[in-house]
């Protein structure tokens, strides 16, 4: 079940490069397996954060203070695109990350982030450029601030601004709701919707009697 | 419900709502859920954990592709993949669920054996935790990919929560030029429109040249959606769809196939359907592809030239393009053929079919291998390797110097420790030419069957046109 998210602030580290995609976030030969999470915070953006010997790369981002605090991610368009792996999003909760703010998303990786009670916020570019340059200015010591039931950000310069999002997701978020406890409520409805179609759409429901 | 002007998504999403979330998501009803060896067992665990059980057991289909070898006898499979393996082999079987294993006519990658075994169907909502999912649009189905939260939702529900995409139409117009494919035709789209450019959409492809393709290569059309953002890619059924799937055996047959045909000639996009975005490729321009960096908008024709960073204006452009080069270990400006080559990979969810091998057969047909070149032959699935080895394929692949292999998703995602070693340069088939995909610091060029064929033989990203016979 995802844990609430309501309020925040922290440090925010921008990430602009466009097209940051899952496989960069996390190499898949650390998913595979079934008891891979708790396992995937030090490997999260392995091929920016360390270097072919494996020490760390001095020149990333989230491996210079005060980054390695960082909960928040600004981040450049298109972040999170490619696979529909998780473990991305795991890898990035497990190494503290609790929001990403960016123009856009790849669309499974900007679900699987509710599923995990990370906030995903969508705002203009101009808005996501001006928000690293806030930080970047400050070198990281300011402050990014999320208000989810306001639907604000507030920026290292104190200027808030609202962005939008899906109430339901937004509420999901708010009370860390589980979806499968939620469907199941509806299960007469799924129930009712199959015995219609097995009518309606046989081939569907009767696929492996043929087979 | 309106009668006219609907998109051949509206009508499907239509017919699975159970219920309305909200005034734009839905609960909808899915009607084929796919596992493999990566996730499958995760799930099954998952649920078991919660004290749930999987809803629609005869709805839910799995084979292993991920994480299994594919050298002969599946030697050298990784420890763990073995465990995995173990893994979906009980959690299927204490569920009811229908494995299809090793060696087993039915076992292949997902999205391979979806259609061929007719599991895949027009107007069919599939969802499998794999972002190509979206390669079984290829016969009018909706279809896309799930993480594991959702797949866990879908075992114990048999639906899943979703919000309405916005709709994007890309009509492919005119007679395809010989020696171009329907990969090169969406690599030529992806970079027209960018990595992002279908974020958020769901893209329906039409035209001339769609109606043209067979079905296999309408598969590798849709499979390449979620390379342009879009997680769902579709075609319109017709003609074709429906003599492909006659006869598949998860297809319907007798009185029940005459109704679903039926049911499946309402499902194209009225003439008057209004999408949210239109895009026109004429494709009598499109040359064989060949990326050159590290996302798959990064593609050119083969004739062109590595981009020069100095020529762009746009800093961030310029830093993208200076970091996919010195990745690629490129020089700007240099023709991108003539590029050696290290590896060769013909397979993956995109191209491993029975017709990608007949056009990779056709260009090594008396051909060698490069000397320094390792190629590798992986079939989609057990069908296609029968298919293929009784047509001599193997036979003629092997005797060129490619190793034929065992079906699975193999060095596309190296999920199962086949990679391309560090700084080597691989002419891929497949679809991610990621940073590090293939394997740690390996280059990837993403390229059709017939030009990965073509680099194989000349050591180095090659013209095709120059090699046809």
């Amino acid at each position: 079940m995802p844990k609430p998210f309501n309020k925040l602030t922290a440090v925010a580290a921008p990430i602009m490069r466009s097209n940051i995609d899952t496989d960069v976030i996390i190499r898949i030969e650390r998913l595979v397996g079934n008891s891979v999470r708790g396992t995937l915070g030090k490997w999260a953006f392995g091929a920016l954060r360390y270097s072919p010997d494996g020490s760390e790369n001095p020149e990333f981002i989230l491996n210079r203070e005060p980054y390695r605090q960082a909960e928040i991610l600004v981040t450049g368009p298109n972040f999170g695109c490619g696979s529909s792996r998780e473990g991305a999003v795991w890898s990035l909760q497990e190494m503290g990350i609790r929001a990403v703010i960016g123009s856009s998303f790849g669309d499974i990786f900007f679900a699987n982030c509710f599923q995990n009670g990370i906030l995903p916020i969508v705002v203009d570019k101009k808005v996501v450029d001006g928000l690293a340059a806030e930080i970047e200015i400050t070198q990281g010591a300011g402050r990014v601030a999320i208000d989810l039931e306001a639907q604000t950000i507030t920026s290292p310069a104190g200027n808030t601004l609202r962005f939008e999002i899906d109430p339901r997701r937004r509420d999901g978020l708010l009370q860390g709701l589980d979806e499968v406890m939620l469907t199941l409520k509806r299960d007469d409805d799924i129930r009712a919707f199959q015995a219609a179609d097995r009518a309606a759409r046989p081939w569907i429901h009767f696929a492996g009697k043929s087979a | 419900m309106e009668k006219s002007g609907r998109t051949m998504l509206a009508k499907i999403w239509d017919q699975h709502v159970i219920a309305r979330m909200s005034e734009d998501t839905d609960l909808l009803h899915v009607d084929r859920h796919l596992l493999h060896d990566l996730g499958g067992s995760r799930g099954l665990l998952d649920l078991k954990t919660r004290g749930l059980s999987v809803h629609n057991p005869e709805l839910t289909f799995a084979t292993p592709d991920h994480a299994i070898s594919t050298a002969r006898g599946r030697a050298g499979t990784i420890k763990i993949g073995q465990e995995l393996l173990a893994s979906l082999r009980t959690e299927t079987s204490a569920s009811g669920i229908r494995m299809f294993d090793i060696d087993e006519p039915g076992q292949g990658i997902v999205h391979v054996i979806g259609p061929e075994l007719g599991l895949s169907l027009p107007g069919c909502l599939i969802v499998c935790g794999d972002s190509h999912t979206c390669t079984h649009g290829g016969l009018g189905a909706l279809a896309f990919g799930i993480g594991s939260s959702e797949l866990t939702h879908v075992l114990a529900t048999q639906a899943l929560i979703q919000r309405r995409p916005k709709t994007m139409r890309v009509r492919f117009e005119g007679k395809l030029p010989l020696g171009v494919t329907a990969k090169d035709m969406i690599l030529a789209l992806i970079g027209h429109v960018g990595a992002a450019g279908g974020t958020g959409h769901a893209v329906e492809y039409a035209g001339s040249a769609i109606r043209e393709l067979p079905i296999e290569g309408r598969l590798t059309i849709c499979n390449l959606s979620i390379e342009l953002g879009a997680k769902m890619g579709m075609v319109a059924p017709d003609q074709k769809t429906f003599e492909y799937l006659s006869g598949r055996p998860y297809a319907p047959q007798g009185e029940m196939w005459e109704q679903a045909v039926k049911a499946w000639r309402e499902l194209p996009s009225d003439a008057d359907a209004v999408f949210d975005q239109e895009v026109v490729i004429d494709v009598t321009k499109i040359i064989p592809q060949v990326t050159w960096g590290i996302s798959p908008e990064h593609v050119i024709g083969v004739d062109g030239r590595i981009p020069d960073p100095h020529a762009i204006d746009d800093p961030a452009r310029r830093a993208a393009i200076e970091t996919a080069l010195d990745y690629m270990g490129l020089k700007p400006g240099a023709l991108i053929a003539g590029t050696p080559v290290d590896w060769v990979f013909i397979g993956s969810c995109t191209n491993s079919r029975l017709s990608d091998l007949r056009a990779a057969a056709e260009v090594a047909r008396g051909r060698k291998v490069a000397p320094g070149v390792r190629a590798w032959i992986v079939p989609g699935s057990e069908t296609v390797k029968r298919d293929a080895v009784a047509e001599g394929l193997d036979k003629l692949f092997t005797e060129a110097g490619f190793e034929w292999r065992e079906p699975g998703c193999s060095m596309c995602l190296a999920a199962n420790g086949e990679t391309v070693g560090p700084g080597q340069r691989s002419v891929s088939t497949s679809n991610r030419n990621f940073v590090g995909r293939q394997g740690p610091r390996a280059r990837t060029h993403l390229a059709s069957p017939a030009s990965a064929a073509a680099a194989a033989i000349a050591g180095a990203i090659a013209d095709v046109r120059s090699m046809e016979r």
